[in-house]
């Protein structure tokens, strides 16, 4: 059982650069924050290395940020430009009892991280989620597909928070 | 003693109007199509169920579209599945009926506002005949609604209407 202090050392050693930091500012758990382009190299590291063995991805989400600038459209709405949007990684370990939690932060324009679903098969549909209703495209994904919503939905990603609803979807209208 | 109890010693005849027969014969053997969406689906299973016995009434579900008479829509409908639902209807023969059970299947439920996923009410896609109130509503509320339905059934004419 290690303490995630000690498994930041651990990963910082390994990969230096790619670990950005150790945030335990929250009050929550510490977290890790990782570079997005490196996470799947960090997540086999963390699931096949013999003294953290991370079998299980408990929860993978995605996380609107909202950080960035607030701009007012021309019908009177607000959109978000700039910012950030976050991917966090719930991992826990069977055989050994510890966990730890990955945090990555992509471009809001430009959302993209690299896939986990190679390291836990789990990660197939929790990605397929966080793509399909926060836009993060995750690459690498064997099968990026919208989940939850209809495969022609086209009015963008439901849980971005400047999300606006379209007034129909096939003729039939979406709003009360 | 029942009327069929007596034994007819002389061949008789019966006299009714062929609308109430056939309304009648209608009303008492209501198919339903097998389809559930959410929690509602439970409570409509729990009618099916020896405690409630929908078989009384003479409904039966019908795992196929083209041989039921009514669908009871219980459930949350999304926007996705509301698709299927209208594929559904239009697969049933006509005369058919449609209960819709339950808020969300009414009206959005507690996703009217925020619910981007849900439509609100499935009378958006198709006619619904009787409205089932509650969240979910209880067997006895469902077993309403099907008398509901069946004294609409009872009251129909088959003569073309006049302008």
């Amino acid at each position: 059982m290690k303490t995630p202090e000690e498994i930041y050392e651990l990963l910082k050693k390994e990969f230096g650069e790619a670990i950005l930091t150790l945030d335990k500012a929250l009050p929550v758990e510490p977290i890790v924050l990782v570079d997005p382009l490196q996470i799947h190299k960090v997540a086999l590291f963390l699931r096949d290395n013999e003294e953290l063995k991370f079998d299980s991805l408990m929860c993978l989400s995605g996380v609107d940020d909202a950080n960035g600038e607030r701009v007012k459209d021309e019908d009177g709405t607000e959109s978000i430009k700039g910012g950030t949007l976050s991917v966090y990684y719930h991992l826990y370990s069977i055989p050994l009892k510890h966990k730890i939690t990955l945090k990555v932060s992509t471009s809001r324009e430009n959302p993209e991280v690299e896939s986990v679903e190679s390291v836990w098969k789990t990660a197939d549909w929790h990605e397929r989620e966080a793509f399909d209703l926060i836009g993060i495209r995750f690459l690498h994904h064997p099968d990026l597909r919208r989940i939850l919503m209809p495969y022609d939905w086209e009015a963008g990603h439901p849980l971005r928070k400047d999300y606006k609803n379209p007034e129909f979807y096939q003729g039939m209208k979406v709003p009360y | 003693m029942g009327l069929l109890d007596k034994e007819f010693s002389e061949d008789n005849i019966v006299i009714a109007k062929v609308e109430d027969l056939m309304n009648w014969a209608r009303l008492s053997s209501i198919w339903q199509l097998g389809f559930g969406l959410a929690c509602c689906a439970i409570e409509m299973m729990a009618t099916s169920a020896s405690h409630y016995d929908f078989d009384r009434f003479g409904v039966m579900p019908r795992n196929t579209p083209r041989q039921a008479d009514a669908i009871i829509i219980s459930g949350t409908v999304t926007l996705k599945m509301a698709l299927r639902i209208k594929r559904l209807y239009e697969q049933m023969p006509d005369p058919k009926y449609i209960i819709s059970m339950g808020s969300c299947s009414n009206c959005g439920g507690p996703y009217w506002e925020h619910g981007y996923h849900v439509l609100k009410g499935v009378d958006r896609v198709i006619p619904v005949d009787v409205y089932v109130p509650g969240c979910p509503p209880r067997p006895e509320a469902l077993l309403e609604g099907l008398l509901k339905l069946q004294e609409k059934i009872r009251n129909e004419s088959l003569r073309k209407k006049s302008a």
